[in-house]
């Protein structure tokens, strides 16, 4: 009798690798491998032979030649006699500058209309609910057009700002409106400032200190510091002191009326804030839907139990709430960081000098190196995903539900 | 045997996509039966469709004349807007045949984009347009304006270049066309609009109070605009140059659309006349066209100073002079090579 939990072993045959499940997926992923990658080295191959049928080259020496043309929004000095590199370098940092204060302002936006969407007050959720439809449901290129059109359209020009003109400047005539930007007063570092400057960042640190000392204290012994009022204080009177004794050695420097335009103070284009506001604008409404998942996946029963133990509405939002809805908030909220960076290349429609302004369209355009340009423009924006996320996956991480 | 098939489907269809790039321009528009131009997204004078979508103006009609000249019919061309920043790469790609859409011919375009400038058209130079409110007689007058200007363009370089040498200062305003340019420049965004001194007239001719809008005396470049079409086809490059310089010839010899059929029915007395024309001699065959090529163009547009005065002239709204759009006859630069 043969054995019969023990069959006859056959010898591997060829056919296997096709009618045998033990072999078949690892045949078939091998060869969706090979496929893969002769389709790539045909992708490389054909675009290096088109390249050479229309006598071009892959070349990055470029970038080292003069731009030739000016930038209007410099956070770096920059000339038209600077290279293609320091221009893309300009257009990255004013990339980042519009990403990063985007998101700033769109997450504080969304997390209000996301909490007021849910509030019991019937109006105030409904104008929240018709205000994240509109947003989400329109193209983000249509709301810069119309930021951009109102900032232009319906503000008075830099001349009206003369005597007898129709317009004036606000706030004491310190800020100007005008259809070209508003022009804000720019601060001016005397002689004795940078005390004053450091005396403030030590009192930011002390706040720090403060609250960790506060937080100890409270679970120590039960008893409530009123942070809130000293952190306030903390912040506003060493710096306010330090700046009399020294003298006021910061000065305002007060935007006036020039041959053109205005001259002096900050100006903030009118690309910029277009750009800036739809963009929160847009993404606010996605992060406001992202709160108001977040909070309600939060079980009732945790507001029920809060309840029960006397603790009141507003600190159970605080401390039960909040604390576990982010769990749920930071992974999408991270996405919408990303879109909203990626969104801002949208810049080109309002002339706003991005790095895709720069880079991606003058750049290109002097030089004709498209897919050069578009390489480096792709491998920024990778980057800049990938540091996002990261970042954001470390700060996940320490709010995520610790599992002993 | 399915997977040989596959293979030799693939081996197929790439050996025929290497035979439809082997074919040259001349035979992809004769194949086509429409010439693909790329032309200005709107330029009053220049290239701009009208209520019916014609297109016309002054670069439609040198490619309308292309089309005659290679297919026999000013209507077969099929107009590809494009913008300042698109058009190289679309002529470079083979998104269009020939590109006639107020280029200015430079060294670095001619080599390094592998492009060929084969005329110019237009002799130009760059300008700066205000508002007469402004009370400014002189670019140097200019100091801490804001400028809206086009990217892509060579404008762009020279206004740094000017205001650099100038040393005053400005504001950069990009914009990426002209509508989206003068749009900016009447609601006040910008104080000057900055382009070829043609483009500023086009541009005006549209303003509702023209008048109050004065272009400044000073040209700050040179701008030789003309049709550009892609580096390695030298005979499409041929066509086209020679059409243009059909179009200035049959100005200076006195050839118009109107006495283009009689002076082509026989021989005249003039030699030159007959080569244009086809009553004497082979040239039509030695570009791969019929011998009464330019016959057709003319008959159909009309000869440069034709064209010139029915589009942008002095009679017409864009109001340009000749001036160094004249025939070198009259003190300006065209002067076609000879015909033989």
């Amino acid at each position: 009798m043969a054995d019969l939990t023990a069959p006859p072993r056959e010898s591997f045959r060829l056919s296997q690798l096709l009618y045998d499940a033990r072999y078949r997926s690892l045949t078939i992923q091998v060869v969706a491998a090979i496929l893969i990658m002769l389709l790539l080295v045909e992708l490389v191959n054909n675009t290096v032979t088109n390249l050479a049928a229309l006598g071009k080259d892959i070349d990055f020496g470029f970038l080292g030649t003069t731009a030739g043309y000016d930038i209007n929004q410099q956070i770096i000095p920059f000339s038209s006699q600077d290279t293609h590199a320091r221009a893309a370098l300009v257009g990255i940092l004013n990339t980042l500058l519009v990403a990063v204060l985007g998101c700033i302002l769109a997450t504080v936006i969304g997390v209000l209309a996301g909490v007021l969407r849910l509030s019991k007050n019937w109006l105030v959720a409904r104008i929240m609910t018709v205000y994240v439809e509109a947003m989400r449901n329109t193209p983000l290129l249509i709301w810069i057009y119309i930021v951009f059109a109102v900032m232009t359209e319906a503000t008075p020009l830099p001349r009206d700002f003369r005597e007898g003109g129709s317009s004036s400047m606000i706030f004491w005539d310190s800020v100007a409106i005008t259809n070209r930007g508003v022009y804000l007063p720019a601060p001016v570092w005397g002689a004795g400032s940078g005390i004053v400057v450091a005396i403030f960042l030590l009192s930011i640190a002390a706040i720090f200190v403060l609250r960790s000392y506060a937080r100890k204290k409270q679970e120590q012994t039960g008893q409530q510091l009123p942070v809130l009022w000293m952190s306030l204080g903390l912040l506003i009177v060493p710096a306010l002191l330090a700046f009399f004794v020294m003298g006021r050695p910061i000065t305002l420097q007060y935007p006036e009326l020039g041959g053109f335009n205005f001259e002096g103070g900050i100006q903030v284009r009118n690309s910029f804030i277009a750009l800036w506001l739809a963009l929160s604008l847009y993404t606010s409404a996605f992060i406001a839907e992202i709160v108001r998942s977040g909070i309600l996946a939060v079980s009732k029963g945790q507001t029920e139990a809060a309840f029960a133990l006397g603790i009141q509405p507003n600190r159970t939002m605080q401390l039960i709430i909040l604390p576990q809805a982010l769990r749920v908030i930071i992974p999408p909220l991270i996405s919408q960081y990303l879109n909203l960076t990626k969104n801002s290349s949208l810049a080109i429609a309002v002339g706003y000098m991005d790095v895709r302004s720069t880079l991606g369209g003058i750049t290109i355009n002097q030089t004709g190196r498209e897919l050069e340009g578009m390489l480096l423009l792709g491998l920024f924006y990778l980057i800049t995903s990938l540091i996002i996320s990261s970042l954001m996956n470390v700060y996940n991480s320490s709010v995520k539900l610790k599992e002993r | 045997m399915k997977k040989s098939v596959f293979l030799g489907t693939l081996a197929v269809a790439g050996l025929a996509a290497g035979i439809a790039s082997a074919q040259t321009t001349l035979e992809q528009v004769q194949a086509r039966g429409t010439l693909l131009c790329g032309s200005n997204e709107g330029l009053a004078g220049f290239a701009a469709p009208d209520a019916n979508g014609v297109w016309s103006g002054f670069d439609v009609s040198l490619c309308r004349a292309v089309a005659t000249a290679v297919l026999g019919d000013p209507q077969a061309v099929e107009f590809v807007p494009l913008t300042s920043q698109t058009r190289f790469t679309a002529l470079a790609a083979g998104e269009v045949d020939v590109l006639v859409r107020n280029s200015t011919w430079t060294f670095s375009r001619d080599t390094d984009l592998a492009l060929d400038f084969v005329g110019v058209n237009y002799y130009d130079g760059q300008g700066f347009m205000v508002n007469t409110a402004l009370g400014v007689s002189s670019a140097t007058e200019l100091d801490g304006a804001t400028v809206c200007i086009q990217t892509g363009t060579t404008t762009e370089l020279n206004l740094a270049d000017f205001f650099r040498v100038n040393n005053i200062s400005y504001e950069p305003v990009p914009v990426a066309t002209n509508a989206e340019g003068q749009q900016q420049y009447l609601a006040g965004a910008c104080d000057v609009y900055t382009t070829d001194v043609s483009g500023l007239a086009a541009t005006r001719a549209t303003f509702e109070d023209a008048a109050s809008h004065v272009i400044l005396p000073e040209i700050v470049s040179k701008e030789p605009l003309g049709p550009v079409v892609r580096h390695g086809d030298s005979e499409w490059g041929d066509i086209v140059r020679w059409t243009l310089n059909a179009l200035i010839a049959a100005e200076e010899y006195g050839v118009t659309s109107a006495n283009v059929r009689e002076l082509a029915a026989a021989p005249t007395a003039n030699p030159e006349i007959n080569r244009l024309l086809g009553t004497e001699g082979e040239l039509g065959a030695m570009i791969g066209l019929s011998n009464d090529w330019a016959v057709n163009v003319i008959a159909a547009v009309g000869n440069y100073g034709e064209v010139f005065e029915q589009n942008i002239g002095e009679n017409t709204p864009v109001g340009l002079a000749r001036g160094l759009n004249a025939q070198w006859t009259d003190g300006g630069l065209l002067y076609s090579p000879p015909f033989r």
